[in-house]
């Protein structure tokens, strides 16, 4: 309970911040729209050609990109912002000021910062998974839907982990931007619907980088098509991120030797 | 401006060098930012599973390998990044450090970026001859005019978006989020320059339109000249517009600069 009220103390705070700079609110909508649509270019060139790729119709491959900007408005609004402050306040030494107060470390810098801004991307996002389904003319169950919205609550806690995970890396190297902009660059085969990848890439981005269930399994979902083995599968990987990530933390932080150290 | 003790081109290769220890020392760092560039590889793998179920327009899965691998070397070797550095260095004074220097900025940012070179031509090279090697050489031009066309349109490449960095990074001056025009000429630029979709899969119009726009000469110019699916002809007109979008983005950046420059003195005071 109270850190449910921590967490909105926080949330405050940065939308304080970004209702100051209205312009550029209006600026982000603008991108997060052009971003959305140009990125959409490659798919409609495709399916300018035929009919199906990889056994995905055309609104069906657009329910993968909706679910991908869903989840990458929240990577850049909640995950990548907050984490990109802990790097810096271990470039500088101040991250003591964080372990000195009285409440868990990791959840104290996971919820510094929101770039509130960057939620217009999500937004886009859901706009796009209406109009698929509005095209496919088949709406999913309520199961569909919680499984769903169940998926895509994994799909962020993967990326969550795999954000401490290179925070960890922050410890030992300092230096991690250019870490977290290789993940984006990879995060970025999400758009397509997984079974588009083949051998060694398919292998990589199930079990490795498990793109597969952040952003394929709740199309599927929608679709009501997921198995229940798949969704067993995309808990499991999720209990196993998690579990990585909070062990790497807490051995991260027994080695934290301040600025001065 | 102070008169100088050594000759132009001893500032240059001496910016040069520095540049280059720099590159070196963060090897390890500069190694990752080139994994990030990824991109092409990904299409690579998308755009040749589509093209194993049938060809898209002249492209089989082969034709896609050429290109994409092709589009690799290219924007490895002209990437440059004094849009970030600009922005950072505006915004934080630290530009005050280069303007006390006898050597205008603009050779400085040039120096540094033109230094990571051999670095990513290591990584380039490799792929650019692995490439001719695995796909085959028939994939690729065989008319030696065109090859030694390539260097000369890559260079160019590199020095355009260079220069369209520069007049994007001078927005710096005059506007507190000016990195959300790169951002948006940078989706302009990876829908348009050939980066995901090779241009001539564009319908005809969007091509033709795209001739008078800078984006096919940042990437996809240097790249069909290599796989020879344009004419020399064709290609020398290409290098000639490239160059017209170059000058004017050149232009456009120096007056910038000078404008910007008086106001950042008076706003530091």
């Amino acid at each position: 309970m109270r850190y449910l009220r921590l967490f909105f103390i926080q949330l405050k705070a940065s939308l304080l911040v970004a209702m100051q700079y209205r312009l550029d609110f209006l600026i982000d909508l603008g991108l997060a729209i052009l971003a959305t649509s140009s990125a959409l270019v490659p798919l409609l060139v495709l399916y300018g050609d035929r009919q199906t790729v990889a056994g995905w119709t055309w609104p069906q491959a657009l329910l993968v990109v909706g679910f991908f900007n869903v989840l990458r408005g929240i990577l850049n609004s909640v995950i990548q912002p907050s984490l990109q402050a802990v790097v810096e306040h271990i470039r500088r030494g101040t991250l003591d000021f964080v372990l000195m107060k009285p409440a868990d470390a990791q959840f104290l810098v996971s919820t510094a910062r929101f770039e509130v801004r960057e939620v217009t991307d999500s937004l886009a996002g859901v706009g796009i998974i209406a109009y698929a389904l509005s095209r496919l003319g088949e709406w999913p169950g309520p199961l569909g839907v919680a499984a769903a919205v169940l998926i895509v609550g994994c799909g962020v806690m993967i990326l969550y982990s795999i954000f401490i995970l290179v925070v960890g890396l922050a410890f030992v190297w300092v230096k991690v931007d250019n870490l977290s902009y290789l993940f984006m660059s990879l995060f970025d085969a999400a758009r397509w619907p997984a079974s588009v990848f083949r051998g060694a890439m398919a292998w990589v981005f199930t079990f490795i980088l498990p793109l597969a269930v952040m952003t394929t399994f709740p199309a599927l979902a929608v679709m009501n098509r997921l198995t229940p083995a798949a969704l067993a599968q995309a808990l499991l990987v999720t209990a196993v991120f998690l579990t990585l990530s909070r062990v790497a933390w807490l051995q991260c932080l027994r080695r934290y030797t301040s600025a001065g150290g | 401006m102070s008169k100088r003790a050594v000759p132009w081109y001893d500032l240059l290769v001496t910016l040069f060098k520095v540049g280059f220890a720099d590159a070196v020392a963060y090897r390890g760092e500069m190694f990752v930012w080139l994994l990030a560039t990824n991109m092409p590889l990904i299409m690579l793998v998308l755009w040749s599973a589509v093209a194993a179920e049938a060809p898209v327009g002249r492209y089989g899965q082969r034709e896609f390998a050429a290109y994409f691998l092709s589009t690799l070397v290219v924007r490895l070797l002209t990437g440059a990044w004094v849009v970030w550095t600009m922005n950072l260095e505006i915004k934080n004074g630290q530009l005050a450090m280069r303007l006390i220097r006898p050597v205008h900025p603009f050779w400085m940012f040039a120096a540094e970026n033109v230094a990571a070179w051999p670095l990513r031509a290591v990584m380039a090279v490799p792929i650019g001859v692995a490439a001719v090697w695995m796909v085959g050489g028939q994939y690729f031009t065989r008319d030696l005019r065109q090859w030694a066309l390539f260097p000369i349109a890559v260079l160019s490449a590199w020095l355009l978006n260079f220069s369209i960095m520069l007049v994007i990074g001078c927005l710096a001056f005059f506007w507190q989020s000016s990195f959300g025009a790169f951002e948006v000429w940078f989706r302009l630029y990876i829908v348009f320059s050939g980066y995901v979709v090779p241009v001539d899969l564009f319908p005809r119009v969007l091509q033709d339109a795209l001739r008078y726009l800078p984006f096919r000469y940042l990437l996809a110019f240097p790249v069909e000249t290599a796989l020879g699916t344009i004419s020399f002809t064709t290609a020398l007109h290409d290098l000639a517009r490239q160059w017209l979008f170059i000058s004017l983005a050149l232009a456009v950046a120096v007056v910038l600069w000078q404008r910007g420059v008086r106001r950042y003195e008076a706003f530091g005071g």
